[in-house]
């Protein structure tokens, strides 16, 4: 089977925008989280949310300018836009950018969403009623269809090989990373941008997840301690918003053109819950199938883990995961680290699975775990070390980040050092 | 110049992101002013917001410049 590694990276977090910046205050312990800012949240039962840091681009902060022409940025949805800004940054690390046909017919895009344009179809929903069928923008529906980040980028480059997208809720990132992976393992491309986006940060996303139960609401006067996975004062995901991207490349692909490369994808493992429309079984048997799944397609055993990026989302299904590692890991589960960096970035939904890969990457890269935030008082007990509050060094060659979504969907992805 | 040629010359900036001084008389959107054929469909219907007129799908079909727009406009109010 032809080997696939990861040659650039990309990211837009609520942390910062851009890689190092993020990863830097990832490991600080900082948080994203903060009173919404985009649009006045006072009547909603959540009140606060991580939002990207928008500014005009230094330290840090996101500058819609740097990434699309204010003529086209006024067309898409910010989904597009932060899976855009993203793509491109992972294009221009991995430093592939193809002129000729045949290399950019190899090339192809497969960046997800889990909802997609959201606000746009309810400011255009508003619109309709208000104004008429006639006042529809002709730019609604690309605007917000998922597929057009893989759209945007392929036009942008001129990358002319598969073009796809995944929607699977929560796991998207990860499947896509994963389906993409293997569209290379298969020759149907030498190169795939791939990852997820997402930007559910609006009045409705906000009012649909209160709905569900699924997010924090007490946590108003301080939201920066909201996202608190495994603790037993969790009450709840805090929404994120932003993207991660990464270029998939062939092994010897890679090699020959003199590319850096950051980690290669060994193991990719899915399954289905069929069980719950939102919830997790009692024993999440169905993540522990994907989990197995990845590594038995890595040709590795749990005890070759040597870090864990959990899905844990600040939830009541965090302690369900955590179970379902730990029968997973066996004997091996006092030497595993394992965190949720979401206690950091909140909750990205379909860009999660991708932005916690690219941090699983950096923690081979760097030798050491991104630390779990706000873990006061572990829900609990476990063998495992969870990084609480502190990131924690270690030799990591062998990373795994899990991923699971709305309608029982899974996924797993094992990548390890080259 | 009209204030209605004005106000069709900003929407025709905003929208499109040009120079002020590309959008003269004769300038084509699509050929000069580097619209696509949704870009005219939006302007179309920024022309009638601002204006408060209804331009028909035939007739928004012959608005292919600067000068036509402005010179519809005038004729509608």
């Amino acid at each position: 089977m032809r080997r696939v590694v990861v040659t650039g990276l990309g990211l837009v977090t609520p942390l910062a925008s851009g890689v190092e910046k993020t990863w830097e205050r990832l490991l600080a312990g900082q948080s994203g989280a903060g009173t919404i800012t985009r649009f006045d949240a006072s009547h909603l039962a959540t009140t606060y949310a991580c939002e990207v840091p928008v500014g005009d681009g230094s330290d840090g902060t996101f500058n819609p300018d740097d990434w699309m022409e204010p003529k086209e940025r006024r067309k898409v949805d910010d989904f597009i836009l932060y899976g855009m800004a993203a793509a491109v940054q992972a294009v221009e690390d991995s430093g592939w950018k193809p002129e000729g046909t045949e290399d950019r017919e190899r090339t192809g895009v497969l960046i997800g969403s889990g909802i997609g344009g959201l606000s746009s179809i309810a400011d255009t929903s508003i619109t309709l009623k208000e104004k008429g069928p006639r006042r529809v923008s002709p730019f609604f529906v690309p605007g917000a269809l998922i597929n057009l980040i893989s759209g945007q980028v392929s036009i942008r480059y001129g990358f002319k090989g598969p073009n796809h997208a995944v929607v699977t809720a929560c796991s998207t990132g990860a499947h896509a990373i994963g389906d993409a992976a293997r569209l290379i393992q298969w020759g149907d491309a030498e190169v795939m941008i791939a990852g997820g986006a997402e930007s559910p940060i609006c009045e409705i996303g906000i009012a649909g997840f209160n709905a569900c139960k699924a997010l924090s609401t007490k946590r108003g006067h301080e939201p920066q301690k909201a996202s608190r996975p495994w603790d037993a004062d969790s009450d709840g995901f805090v929404m994120g918003e932003g993207a991660g991207v990464v270029v998939l490349e062939e092994y010897e692909h890679a090699k020959a053109r003199g590319a850096k490369i950051y980690a290669e994808i060994l193991g990719y493992g899915l399954s289905g819950d069929a069980y719950h429309i939102t919830a997790p079984p009692p024993d999440h048997e169905g993540a522990e199938r994907a989990m197995r799944a990845a590594l038995k397609r890595a040709g590795l055993q749990p005890s070759d883990v040597d870090y864990v990026n959990a899905h844990g989302t600040s939830t009541m299904a965090d302690t369900i995961e955590l179970g379902a590692v730990e029968r997973l890991m066996g004997d091996h589960a006092g030497k595993v680290l394992m965190s949720s960096t979401k206690s950091a970035t909140g909750h990205l939904l379909g860009a999660a699975g991708a932005i916690e890969a690219i941090f699983s990457i950096l923690a081979i890269r760097d030798q050491i775990a991104p630390p779990t935030i706000n873990l006061d008082n572990v829900a609990a007990e476990t063998a495992i070390n969870l990084c609480a509050n502190a990131a924690q060094k270690g030799e990591i060659n062998i990373v795994q980040s899990n991923s699971f979504g709305f309608g029982g969907t899974n996924a797993c992805l094992i990548m390890g050092r080259v | 110049m009209s204030d209605i040629a004005e106000r069709v010359k900003k929407i025709v900036v905003e929208h499109l992101s040009v120079e002020e001084d590309k959008v003269t008389e004769n300038a084509s959107f699509i050929d000069d002013l580097g619209a696509d054929s949704l870009d005219t469909v939006e302007l179309v219907m920024a022309f009638e917001e601002e204006f408060g007129i209804e331009i028909p799908d035939d007739a928004a079909e012959t608005i292919q410049t600067f000068g036509d727009a402005v010179k519809f406009i005038k004729d509608a109010q």
